[in-house]
């Protein structure tokens, strides 16, 4: 049977319908459910493996990237959210679903102590939106979305995607093997802070954090506008370069689709 | 009671540190700055939800709030507050709203409400003239409020005070009878600036000549009785420019039925007829985008609007509006497209120009300087665009000083929608006599009035601030998502369309055409504050609204969807069939206009034109002979330079579909197109670009006009693009249209419209004017001043690719791999970015010969379907020299090329590297497919004129031999980096 991905959906959530796809494309079976249904009918979850939260801009990002779409989850859904948290289930938020899951307090929750706020995604160094590809580091043993990946190219697009915590706070999910993904230069050493291979100033270069449990994920790169070699910035160098070889062009750049294949398998595994 | 509830950075604050580098790029020096958002709440709320609300405000990980208390202003010398002035959309508010009222599970009440504004503390030594300065860096006073407190102030008053900037309106509101039986004199007046209000000012421009005025008091003399305010407006606003394109529907000298008819929509009628079977023109300049098939399941639709008036008084409103507002475009075609890509077009003043232009002699009112236009109208296409998760790859910027006073905005968006819905032809829609007429989305105010009669008028001192808007992205996406991805399927409604100019008004006049008439009452339309009068209310050009029309059996299914959907939907009245056009306020009828009166009496124009051409300076120095540093400087102008932070900030990926990029290569290098695949499922892409040389315009706008076309064709197949499966789409942005010899500038480039479409046979399907781009006012000195726009015709192109893998990018791709120049070159300078650099004009304009750019074209399209090119590049303003040293920055790769290669008349090698002849496409090609390549380019021009180098060298030799430039990758991508790069 295949995995169900629930997709929410509404007030300015944007990227459902390309996360959807890769999801599907890697096997699972994708809905959307907009946030308001969920709210009216709050069992749909209990049908769904993987909950994801797909980029956009909720609400706009006014009064700050991802807190009002929190702050409704928070008054309305916190416990059916909690109670699937809980459970042998996935949860995937990027970029502005990212900023979502932040404010919930699902990540990173240390001691899983889930609906604390720990971290924040604040401004750009920059202050501005910023779109551009850029290379990560894979750097987690026990995420569970990204095992086999080591290092991927990838899109970023947001004006507020600096991570940020204390000292102590970093010092934790450095120790719980939390830090998922870190932003690196073309020849792998980690970006340092350095612009634009680290886009927005991110501390310690980290672009994507796990819970303890390696099953709930946040990165603000879209892996879902990545699946194909055709979205890749050297695509048209790589090409050039097959054809000249006589070989053949490959479709899908694996490292992106892997993000959703790992999801798929982890509960194919089991069953 | 109201509360105010400050937000604050308990950590670096990068908007603080922007801040103080913006602002001392104005050239005031500051040392340190905080930033806090101010939220302050007019409305009772118990303290522990006020303290929870502040807490969803402020994440305790970074920030800290205060409710009610001053801040600490320690170390800081001024504080600064700049907030809405009443009845600016303020969408942080209205979310907090949303968040307040899912809190306490109760509405807002009438009158009460949220206000937001933003704190700066600033430090430094400095008077409190230069802080005002400042705070002027960051408000534009037309829509915004600073209050300014030095420190002692700010700590005696204890802090800064409650502002609350509600809406209060005290007009008597009922509609006005308005006396047309005056005299001419009067007539004219009201037709110019509007029905006269008690104390004697007047609403604003109707737009109306005295021939309209005169047909218009005729019919209602007919009706025995005077026309209301609302019917006056109405009629202004149905008849203006800029819905019903007077000036293209006018009889224009020889040519009666008018230049739209004889030129734009018969070259596209006879290409359908001569394409026959492979006619691809779905939808053709009747609906709101216009619209060409896809795949056998999918129609794309296009359309470019232009948002120039709003945007030189406010840019970022300006601009945010005119790119959600083109996206409803596609929202609005047939029975509702998804946006799936965005275009962009600016037509600036150099930014680094700071002289000022007052509105009035006694510069009171000063007109933004360029820079802050520029800045605002990106940022407004930045928040608009990324918001509404639209990818926004494609675009230019371009520079005249002539953009002072009115910029051009150009903004696009093409749409994609399944070729039958629910079984029938999604671009059939019609409004039924009966079905209700419902409005969804945003509410309305007093903004945006008058903005389609505006619009026709050049900018004065009487331009009503009124016009100004600001979008709203996210109630917009709501809506679009509630329609497009849910309502349409599910068969809710018969018609849909946009509220654009002119509001309700245009949009329910519009629809009900498809029915025969309606009867609408003005008190269901929901307000976003009381005291609007019932003209306001119809003609206020509020953002983010569609108009449609649904069966009154589907109402309760569609109105529960939208409820669900956060999304508000209101009947405010029916459409008939009885050819009638009824408005009702309080009970009265305000508005009974025939329908056939309202779209069809409005009285033929008659335009007469004259075309004298001017005779410019050629430049007489010799060729320069370090032509090194020559191409350096070109590469530096604003019309060649690098715009990367421009593609940086718009979303290009989103939806996932991007191929070829903004920029291109390692070198990142601004293409002039795009391809995007918009079905995930599909190989099938769409190609976008478009083509402008308004400096042309200044020798001979025919050529002009061909050019543009000849370039948004050229700049589409450079990328992979089919010319046999493309369309056009045409945006003139003319000036003093009233002008005989402007109107003889605007036939001859019709007219090259109509020989080139029909030439190439690609298609006009969608087109819109602005024929009123003037600025009046005064100068530096005091002095009047007119400044016009050169006469500007963008042409933008939309293709289908049927397998993006056959697409190619400008970068060089490998060492050893041939450089070829496909098409002539010509002594082609006149209105050239050489020219310019010379500080001359000269006469001799490009020209086009379609015969054989239309071979090259689809010679070159074969040659990419065998896969022989390596990268091409399209010759555009700046040349060879320019394309040359592009293409290399973008591959990384050094070139070598011999000019002596080319056969051409040309004699200098300043004009042989600089001239703008067009058809021309620099590609790279294999060795191994250099036969292939030239067997393909049987029968059109080329040369093999050098071959990409190992290294980063950059080496031209000149028409004699002699090398002429001699540079490195390096020097050539900081030239053409620098200019732009600090914005």
């Amino acid at each position: 049977m295949k995995p169900k991905a629930i997709h929410i959906v509404g007030y300015g959530i944007n990227c459902e319908e390309e996360t959807a796809f890769a999801f599907e494309k890697a096997g699972a079976e994708s809905k959307f459910v907009h946030i308001n249904d969920l709210i009216e009918k709050k069992n749909l979850l209990d049908e769904a493996q993987i909950l994801v939260f797909p980029g956009g801009f909720s609400y706009g990002d006014d009064t700050g990237s991802g807190k009002a779409l929190a702050n409704k989850i928070r008054n309305r859904l916190s416990e059916e959210i909690l109670k699937f948290v809980e459970k042998d289930k996935l949860v995937v938020g990027i970029c502005n679903g990212f900023q979502v899951l932040v404010s919930l307090g699902l990540l990173p929750a240390t001691n899983k102590n889930y609906g604390k706020k720990e971290v924040g995604l604040l401004y750009n160094t920059n202050a501005r939106f910023e779109c551009r590809w850029i290379r990560l580091k894979m750097n987690s043993k026990k995420c569970i979305f990204t095992q086999g990946i080591d290092e991927i190219d990838i899109p970023i697009a947001h004006g507020e995607g600096n991570f940020y915590a204390s000292k102590e706070i970093l010092k934790k999910i450095n120790q719980n093997d939390q830090v998922v993904f870190k932003y690196i230069k073309e020849n792998g050493q980690l970006a340092n802070g350095e612009f634009p291979y680290n886009p927005n100033g991110s501390l310690e270069d980290i672009a994507g954090i796990c819970d303890e449990t390696g099953r709930i994920l946040g990165m603000m790169p879209h892996p879902e506008r990545a699946i194909f070699t055709s979205n890749h910035p050297d695509y048209q160098f790589m090409k050039e370069k097959l054809i000249r070889e006589g070989k053949k062009i490959p479709e899908i750049y694996e490292p992106a689709l892997k993000v959703f294949q790992n999801a798929v398998s982890y509960f194919k595994v089991k069953v | 009671m109201a509360y105010r509830i400050e937000v604050g950075f308990k950590v670096k604050d990068a908007r603080a540190l922007t801040f103080i580098k913006r602002v001392s790029s104005f050239g005031f020096k500051i040392e340190d700055a905080r930033l806090f958002d101010v939220y302050t709440i007019d409305k009772e709320l118990p303290e522990k939800e006020l303290k929870v609300t502040a807490e969803m405000l402020a994440n305790p990980v970074y920030e800290d709030f205060k409710i009610n208390k001053a801040n600490d202003i320690k170390g800081f010398d001024w504080a600064i507050e700049i907030g809405y002035l009443p009845g600016v959309t303020d969408n942080i508010a209205s979310t907090l709203k949303e968040e307040i009222e899912d809190l306490l599970n109760e509405k807002f009440a009438g009158g009460e409400g949220i206000y937001t504004s933003r704190l700066y503390f600033i430090k430094g030594k400095l008077k409190r003239e230069q802080v005002e300065n400042i705070a002027l860096t960051s408000y534009n006073p037309l829509i915004q409020r600073a209050e300014i407190k030095d420190s002692k102030q700010y700590i005696k008053e204890k802090g800064m005070e409650i502002i609350i900037p509600k809406v209060r309106l005290s007009s008597d509101i009922k509609a006005d009878e308005v006396d047309l039986e005056v005299s001419d004199e009067e007539l004219m007046a009201i037709g110019k600036s509007g029905v006269q209000n008690a104390d004697g000012t007047r609403r604003g421009p109707l737009a109306l000549d005295l021939v309209s005025m005169k047909v218009i008091r005729e019919y209602f003399n007919k009706k025995w009785r005077k026309p209301t305010d609302l019917e006056l407006e109405s009629i202004a606003q149905t008849w203006s420019e800029h819905c019903k394109h007077t000036i293209f529907a006018a009889s224009f000298d020889e040519i009666k039925k008018g230049l739209y008819k004889e030129y734009i929509q018969k070259s596209t009628n006879e290409i359908r007829k001569r394409k026959g079977k492979d006619d691809f023109c779905v939808s053709v300049f009747t609906d709101n985008s216009g619209a060409i098939i896809f795949d056998n399941e999918y129609l794309v639709t296009d359309k470019v609007e232009t948002h120039n008036s709003p945007s030189a008084l406010d840019p970022f409103g300006g601009a945010i509006t005119g790119i959600v507002g083109v996206n409803r475009d596609a929202i609005g075609f047939g029975m509702g497209a998804k946006p799936i890509v965005n275009r962009y077009g600016y037509c600036f003043a150099d930014p680094r120009d700071e002289r000022p232009l007052y509105k009035t002699a006694d510069k009171s009112q000063k007109m933004l300087i360029p820079r802050k236009i520029m800045e605002g109208v990106i940022q407004g296409v930045n928040v608009g665009g990324n918001c509404s998760g639209i990818p926004t790859p494609q675009g230019f910027a371009y520079f005249d000083e002539r953009y002072r006073g009115k910029p051009l905005v150009f903004v696009g968006t093409i749409g994609l929608i399944p070729r039958k819905v629910n079984g029938k032809n999604s671009c059939d829609k019609c409004a039924n006599a009966g079905d209700y007429i419902v409005v969804i989305g945003g509410r309305v105010g007093a903004d945006g009035i008058h903005g389609a009669t505006f619009s026709s008028e050049a900018l004065s001192s009487g331009s009503p601030a009124t016009a100004v808007q600001i979008g709203d992205p996210i109630t917009q996406k709501k809506l679009s998502d509630a329609v497009v991805k849910e309502a349409r399927d599910m068969g809710l409604y018969n018609s849909i369309t946009d509220n654009g100019a002119g509001g309700i008004s245009c949009s329910v006049a519009e629809m009900a055409k498809e029915s025969g008439g309606f009867d609408l009452d003005l008190d269901k339309v929901p307000l976003k504050y009381p005291g609007l009068t019932p003209w306001e209310i119809w003609v206020s050009e509020s953002q983010e609204r569609m108009t449609l029309s649904v069966p009154k059996q589907k109402w309760p299914k569609f109105k529960d969807l939208m409820d669900r959907r956060g999304v508000e939907a209101t009947i405010i009245g029916t459409f008939t069939g009885d050819g009638q056009a009824i408005v009702r306020f309080k009970g009265q009828e305000v508005m009974n206009v025939d329908m056939e009166f309202l779209h069809e009496g409005l009285p033929k124009k008659f335009i007469t034109s004259k075309y004298t051409k001017e005779k410019y300076e050629e430049p007489k120095n010799p060729c320069p002979i370090n032509l090194t540093s020559v191409l350096e400087k070109m590469l530096k102008r604003l019309n060649i330079a690098s715009f990367e932070f421009i593609s940086n900030q718009y979303d290009h990926e989103v939806q996932g579909g991007s191929v070829i990029k903004p920029l291109q290569g390692k070198g990142r290098v601004n293409g002039y197109a795009s391809v995007v695949k918009p079905r995930l499922d599909s190989k099938r892409g769409i190609v976008v670009s478009q083509g402008l040389y308004p400096s042309y315009s200044d020798i001979d706008t025919y050529h002009m006009a061909a050019s543009s076309i000849d370039t948004a064709i050229r700049n589409a197949v450079s990328v992979g693009g089919n010319p046999k499966k493309m369309a056009l789409l045409d945006n003139f942005c003319w000036c003093s249209s009233n002008e005989e010899e402007r109107l003889g500038q605007l036939k001859a480039a019709v007219k090259a419209c109509y020989d080139y479409s029909l030439g190439y046979e690609i298609p006009f399907i969608s087109g819109k004017d602005s024929m009123f781009n003037d600025f009046k006012g005064f100068n530096e000195k005091g002095q009047e001043v007119k400044i016009s726009v050169p006469p500007t015709l963008l042409v933008s192109s939309l293709g289908v690719i049927d397998d993006i893998s056959y697409t190619i990018d400008c970068a060089v791709k490998e060492p050893g791999d041939l450089v070829y120049l496909v098409g002539e070159t010509k002594e082609e300078l006149g209105g050239s970015e050489y020219f310019k650099e010379l500080g001359f004009v000269g006469n001799l304009v490009p020209q086009v010969d379609f015969k054989k750019a239309k071979k090259i074209y689809e010679n070159f399209y074969q040659a990419v379907q065998k896969r022989l090119i390596a990268s091409a590049i399209s010759v555009v303003s700046g040349g060879l020299g320019v394309a040359l040293a592009k293409t290399a920055i973008a591959g990384g790769f050094g070139i070598e090329a011999d000019l002596s290669k080319i056969k051409t008349g040309v004699k200098r090698d300043d004009w042989l590297l600089f001239s703008e002849s067009q058809s021309r496409i620099l590609a790279t090609v294999s060795p191994k497919n250099k036969e292939k390549f030239e067997k393909e380019m049987a029968g059109v021009p080329f040369y093999l004129i050098g071959k990409v180098r190992n290294d980063d060298q950059f080496v031209i030799k000149g028409l004699k031999g002699k090398e002429i430039i001699n540079s490195k990758i390096n020097n050539l991508e900081k030239a053409y980096k620098e200019t732009l790069k600090n914005y």
